[in-house]
């Protein structure tokens, strides 16, 4: 699992108080995390902070899995 | 009742006649308390008045980058997170609208709707996370009634309601309450100037028939700062004797 993968479930076992095993790449926020709206706003903002990366409006809305969350930050990471 | 020991404070406004009667009475219930203003001179040594646990934090509010690092700067000198909010500043530019430029009306939008807004947006960031935190926002019954010459104020106070009431929605639950206080007439020097004529009409519509005091204002915000106030959100406690029910 690369660097950023690692740290995206750290931020999101650490947020949202969940096992690390459910945690998986197409686990979603709200329907197998427990997350509500509130928490994906703070999950992006805490990635946001963690990778020094600026996530949009728009692109924080497509975010809603384990794994985009780490595709989007690895594509701004690569650019 | 209504104790706020461990608890910590920021009173935006504190060198005002209202802000400082604020500071005095959290202070007095246990709170340590940071006082913010413009002035910085006024509040050291309001700030000193009230000796230990008693803090101050410059800052001018029409700046959105001050505003912005205002929270920080609160937490730093008091040594701990915030617990409580008290969105006081404001300012005044009155004229009938016909004359007002817009300098006048962004100025009091800036001071008195945008920098609150972004000490909220600031301190809940925290608030959110340690899922508690009390934010009581001063407005004015001006915001409900309106009045000639203050288009700017109202509309500024007006909003400041609207924006409370989406505040408390979005941070219900993460139990951290927002809520506004919105005084009547309160002796300060700003009401001081009023010639007797105008006053005596003021208090002819006041069923409590006096004008308000700054403590009594400053008991209801700590009301809404206190844990007791914990199932009490969006709302808007309106303390002016009466002259307006809303």
């Amino acid at each position: 699992m690369s660097e950023i993968a690692d740290k995206v479930k750290k931020i999101v076992v650490e947020h949202l108080g969940v096992e690390e095993s459910k945690v998986t790449p197409e686990a979603s926020f709200i329907d197998d995390l427990g997350a509500d709206s509130l928490d994906t706003v703070e999950l992006v903002m805490a990635f946001e902070e963690a990778f020094n990366v600026e996530i949009p409006e728009d692109a924080a809305e497509k975010i809603t899995t384990v794994k985009d969350a780490i595709d989007y930050i690895e594509k701004q990471k690569a650019a | 009742m209504f104790r706020l020991d461990g608890k910590t404070a920021l009173v935006t406004g504190a060198s005002g006649g209202i802000g400082s009667a604020i500071a005095k009475i959290l202070h007095a219930q246990g709170a340590k308390v940071v006082l913010s203003g413009t002035r910085e001179a006024v509040i050291r040594e309001l700030a000193e008045e009230l000796g230990e646990g008693a803090f101050y934090a410059a800052a001018n509010l029409s700046e959105p980058s001050e505003a912005d690092a205002l929270i920080a700067k609160a937490e730093e000198v008091a040594g701990a997170p915030l617990d409580i909010l008290v969105n006081n500043a404001g300012l005044t530019r009155d004229t009938l609208a016909l004359r007002m430029k817009d300098e006048d009306w962004n100025q009091v939008l800036n001071v008195d709707l945008a920098a609150p807004f972004r000490l909220c947006r600031a301190t809940l960031k925290g608030m959110l996370r340690r899922r508690a935190g009390r934010i009581v926002n001063i407005a004015s019954v001006i915001g409900t009634t309106g009045n000639a010459g203050q288009a700017n104020y109202a509309a500024a106070k007006a909003g400041m309601v609207g924006m409370s009431k989406s505040l408390a929605q979005e941070a219900g639950s993460r139990g951290v309450t927002v809520n506004v206080v919105a005084p009547g007439f309160i002796v300060t020097p700003m009401t001081d100037v009023l010639p007797d004529a105008q006053k005596e009409k003021l208090l002819s519509s006041i069923p409590l028939a006096r004008l308000g005091q700054p403590e009594d204002v400053a008991s209801a915000v700590l009301y809404l700062a206190s844990d007791e106030a914990r199932w009490v959100t969006g709302a808007t406690l309106h303390v002016n004797g009466g002259m307006v029910m809303a």
